[in-house]
């Protein structure tokens, strides 16, 4: 079971949960079931978010896995220079 | 629109040209003459990439008619090599890195050649005000005045 | 495909050396071809109309004058670059941006394009096209710009990240906000607060080398187009979509690129030139002046931040937070955001919130420039915390370590950290000579942190052996300073093959999958992991070239200092198979032998800096002498020293010139009055000093070399260090970037007064 921590601004397509907690193995399953759970969250999923896992950030990797008792944390997407 | 008509010698090389009474020395080489070697930065003077020499003398193309070349003599970072052996000015920048995009490089090049021709041994205060007319935004210019006083070396050594 | 990217320490033969970069002897005799330096042939001269208000409705565009003119092949406007965006608010924001459709946002904006037989004729053309504006109120000023009584720029934008929704358009395009804990309670705790406003001007990435590109679109929906980008995949994605094209009949390719830092990694004029290229049925070469580069290329953002901090006695900071307004130009961006997601990332806090500000404006839009946001953020931060230190009594480089974020530390802007080095930074600091070098009259010494995300993504690329044993690497990431002598040394160093032996090129994007851009500097990071892949699957190839051979198992093959070598005591004593010696049989064993490799290269892992400056302030004009200047930063692993120590130099190089310069001007009527070099002033060769720097190489566990990204931190902490230095120079506290003369002046005299 991992705890997924929401940005304020995701939290708010989300009921306004910070925290959810979701049995997921990897990024991939988590999207899905969080889509599944909030359908408002589907249209920033597929392209604007990133996911901190562990405090390392990863941004396209959808089948990086979750180890047990990760710290998950969803923000939106990053752009460079 | 009549075409004016132009010799003059580039590089060693007597060339001629017809361009239009406005053109650029700049717009001739790189858009009649193919030598792209040196570029446009800003077009005003102000970025030094498009330094070439004129009768010896260190310009700005983009601040030079075509048509004043008539009877010159032109040198651009073309002819700096000698047939396949590089000046030891290309050779030091290559060998500190003192290029990261290389856009600004052809006209440091020329700039810092017609600097150690005049003065083989400049101090660094000298080489930094002579290249303060040419504009790099890569390499915060440590490692080119660094190539620059290690080809004065080299060029006096030998 | 899954490739094992876990970081593994290991002894280099090819790695952390120095070599000459294979793309140099073209570059210092001339021959490198840039952006503008390409033809076709039956080529057009593009040029576009760009507005002279900083506001407008367009009522109408007359092109009848234009197109009667001999030798003008084609002009182009909104109306031929019809909104296919569907919906993509984004997308229809780049496409807004290259051709103005209702309304110029800003002086500069385009307006009509024309492609015609020669510049003069193109010149002439855009004379002869009749726009009628309606010329409305405009707003440049960030701070202007979110007060009630300013013109709203776009009827469409609502804040957003507020609740309730709000029911009026405002500048204010959106807010975001982060952090943890409880301010005020950590406000009440704190023996000191320190509280302060700062601002700091527009720059741009002032990139030597013009915006250009040559687009040939024919009859069959095939177009090619040659451009300078930082990523010409994402270019090819971008005019697809724009124009309506088959993603893989356009085929892009990206010429030497003469300096980015973040401007080129969206398209400006790229979808005009081919819009133009279609209707007149030519190619047509754009290129930009240096005046349209300012006007119209993305600077980045002007911004106004307040920032509070409060601390114990001991040094414990107990509360810190910040509100940051930035502005984006006339389109929603996420600017703010990431200032206010980096601005405290270097401390561990307990209490602390961050706020960022979305502000649209009349100025072009804000495009990313090298840790887009950290710095006017580092800036504001770094300030105040010198200033606390002073107050409680602490040493500046004390007060950091005592409060600075370790492993485990909760991020400001969310995750808890990894492993992360800025201790190290910090403590390299304290102990460098730099640091105890002598201070003269009106000098002073200032030190800041800085903190960036680095980002890694898609990446593809191919490694081919030639029948001699040499190796070619085809990449797809953009080489903006050097990446391709970075990446042969590390195809040497899979291979074990000498270094001369590997050519690397850029490859075009029919010849390769999908690249994402450098940016976020991911160029060496995400590049050299793939190249690692790429080579590793060759070799597995040339273990089984070398068993089929000799007619043992694979797995009693291993590769070593490029060659082929049985394991086994049982195959007798085999001479080693050198690579050229499997290369050349090649076409009997099986063919071509290569190696591929497509990967989503993550966990680039975040990456600190501390930056020492000395300075020298002349009281008298105001003006800054960089005395003395030094940065460290954590590279993981350098792979070329050489182009980290250039990127360590050019970050803090641009940072002083963002620090003590660059603005941008406008003018009461909205436009801008310095768009040129003369005007806009970059440092130059005698403004600085030589820049040291010290690479410390703390692994990132996910890369197989230990490999962090390094083009972009340098750039953050040198607005902050610099400020600190002028103040302890000059006594007084700066809050205005850029500290120019007449700034530091009257921040003198209003101390004298005051
Ligand atoms: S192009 Fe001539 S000085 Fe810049
Ligand atoms: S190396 Fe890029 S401008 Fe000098």
């Amino acid at each position: 079971m991992a705890e997924v921590n929401l940005s304020a601004a995701l939290a708010a397509l989300a009921d306004n949960e910070r925290q959810i907690q979701i049995e997921a193995k990897d990024i991939r399953e988590l999207f899905r079931k969080l889509e599944e759970r909030y359908p408002g969250l589907e249209p920033v999923l597929k392209n604007d978010v990133a996911v901190a896992i562990d405090g390392v950030i990863y941004r396209d990797n959808w089948s990086k896995e979750l180890p047990d008792d990760a710290e998950i944390f969803l923000m939106r997407r990053l752009t460079g220079g | 629109m009549s075409a004016i008509a132009v010799s003059t010698t580039i590089n060693g090389d007597e060339v001629e040209f017809l361009c239009q009474a406005e053109e650029t020395l700049l717009d001739v080489l790189r858009e009649r003459l193919g030598l792209t070697g040196a570029k446009e930065g800003c077009g005003t003077g102000d970025c030094g990439a498009c330094s070439v020499m004129v009768d010896g003398r260190l310009v700005c193309a983009c601040l030079v008619l075509g048509a004043e070349a008539e009877g010159r003599s032109i040198e651009t970072i073309e002819g700096m090599a000698n047939g396949d052996e590089l000046h030891p000015l290309q050779t030091k920048f290559l060998e500190h890195a003192a290029l990261q995009c290389g856009v600004c490089t052809p006209g440091f090049l020329v700039a810092a050649k017609a600097l150690l021709d005049a003065n083989p041994d400049p101090t660094e205060e000298e080489i930094r005000f002579w290249l303060a007319g040419n504009l790099c935004r890569c390499t915060g210019y440590d490692k080119i005045v660094r190539a620059v006083q290690d080809a004065a070396q080299e060029l006096r050594g030998s | 495909m899954s490739f094992d990217a876990k970081y593994k320490a290991q002894d280099y033969n090819s790695v952390g050396t120095r070599p000459v970069r294979p793309d140099g002897v073209d570059k210092v005799t001339g021959r490198a071809r840039y952006g503008a330096d390409f033809n076709m042939p039956g080529q057009l001269v593009g040029r576009v109309l760009r507005s002279p208000h900083a506001h407008a409705r367009i009522v109408s565009i007359d092109t009848s004058g234009a197109e009667r003119l001999k030798g003008v092949k084609a002009v182009v406007t909104a109306a031929d670059l019809p909104d296919l965006t569907n919906g993509d608010q984004t997308l229809f924001d780049i496409l807004d941006n290259c051709m103005a459709r209702s309304k110029a946002f800003y002086d500069g904006h385009a307006v009509a394009a024309v492609a015609a037989v020669d510049a003069k004729t193109a010149r002439e053309a855009l004379k002869r096209i009749e726009v009628e504006y309606e010329v409305l109120p405009h707003v440049i000023d960030v701070d202007e710009a979110v007060k009630p009584s300013a013109p709203v720029l776009r009827d469409d934008v609502f804040t957003g990240g507020v609740e309730p929704k709000p029911q009026t358009p405002s500048n204010i395009a959106n807010r975001s906000e982060f952090g943890h804990g409880d301010v005020d309670e950590g406000f009440a705790e704190a023996d000191v607060i320190v509280e302060r406003s700062f601002r700091t001007e527009q720059t741009h990435q002032g990139y030597i080398e013009p915006h250009a590109c040559v687009a040939s679109m024919n009859p069959d929906g095939t177009a090619d187009m040659w451009v300078c980008t930082q990523g010409h995949f994402v270019y090819r994605q971008n005019c697809a979509d724009l124009l309506g094209l088959d993603v893989s009949k356009l085929r892009v390719t990206s010429s030497e690129i003469g300096g980015g830092f973040g401007g080129k990694t969206h398209v400006w004029m790229e979808p005009v030139a081919l819009a133009l290229s279609r209707k007149a049925g030519r190619p047509v070469k754009i290129v930009m002046s240096r005046n349209e580069v300012f006007r119209a290329s993305g600077p980045t953002s002007a911004t106004s931040i307040d920032v509070k901090i409060g601390a114990k006695k001991d040094g414990t900071i107990t509360a810190a937070q910040a509100t940051l307004r930035y502005s984006c130009g006339p389109y929603e961006d996420i600017w703010g955001e990431f200032g206010a997601k980096t601005s405290f990332a270097c401390y561990g806090l307990k209490n602390v919130k961050s706020v960022g500000y979305e502000v649209l404006v009349n100025r072009p839009k804000a495009a990313a420039y090298r840790a887009p946001s950290a710095p006017m953020a580092a800036f504001a931060v770094e300030s105040t915390i010198d200033e606390l230190a002073q107050k409680i009594g602490l040493d500046s480089i004390e007060f950091r370590i005592k409060n600075a974020a370790k492993e485990g530390t909760r991020s400001s802007y969310g995750p808890v950290y990894g492993p992360i080095g800025i201790g190290p930074t910090l403590e390299a600091a304290q102990n460098h000579p730099h640091m105890k070098a002598p201070l003269g009259k009106n000098q002073g010494r200032g030190m800041a942190c800085g903190f960036w995300f680095n980002f890694g993504g898609q990446t593809c690329t191919d490694l081919n052996i030639g029948s001699d044993g040499t190796a070619t690497l085809a990449v797809g990431t953009v080489d903006v300073g050097g990446a391709r002598a970075s990446l042969s040394l590390v195809a040497a160093e899979e291979l074990g093959i000498p270094y001369e032996n590997v050519r690397a090129v850029v490859a075009d994007t029919a010849s390769l999958g999908y690249n994402d851009m450098t940016d976020g500097s991911r160029g060496t990071f995400s590049s050299s992991m793939a190249t690692i892949s790429a080579a590793r699957n060759a070799v597995k190839v040339l273990r089984e070239r070398a068993a089929l051979t000799w007619d043992i198992p694979v797995e009693d093959v291993i590769w070593e200092d490029g060659c082929a070598k049985a394991t086994d005591k049982k195959h007798g004593n085999l001479p080693p198979l050198t690579i050229a010696d499997i290369a050349e049989t090649a076409g009997k064993t099986g063919g071509p032998i290569a190696g591929h490799s497509e990967l989503v290269a993550d966990g680039a892992g975040v990456s600190f800096a501390t930056h020492i400056c000395d300075v020298e302030v002349d009281p008298e004009t105001g003006a800054t002498k960089i005395l003395r200047y030094t940065v460290i930063q954590d590279a993981g692993k350098a792979v070329h020293p050489d182009y980290v120590e250039g990127q360590y130099q050019g970050g803090a190089a641009q940072g002083i010139g963002w620090a003590l310069n660059e603005e941008y001007i406008y003018g009461e009527d909205g436009r801008l009055q310095n768009p040129g070099f003369l005007d806009y002033r970059i440092p130059v060769c005698s403004d600085l000093p030589m820049i040291d720097t010290q690479i410390l190489e703390i692994p990132n566990p996910n890369h197989p070399y230990g490999v962090r990204g390094v083009g972009e931190t340098s750039i953050v902490p040198p607005l902050a260090a610099i400020a600190n230095a002028v103040s302890n120079a000059a006594g007084v506290r700066m809050t205005h970037i850029p500290m120019s003369p007449p700034r530091i002046l009257a921040a003198l005299e209003g101390e004298s007064e005051g």
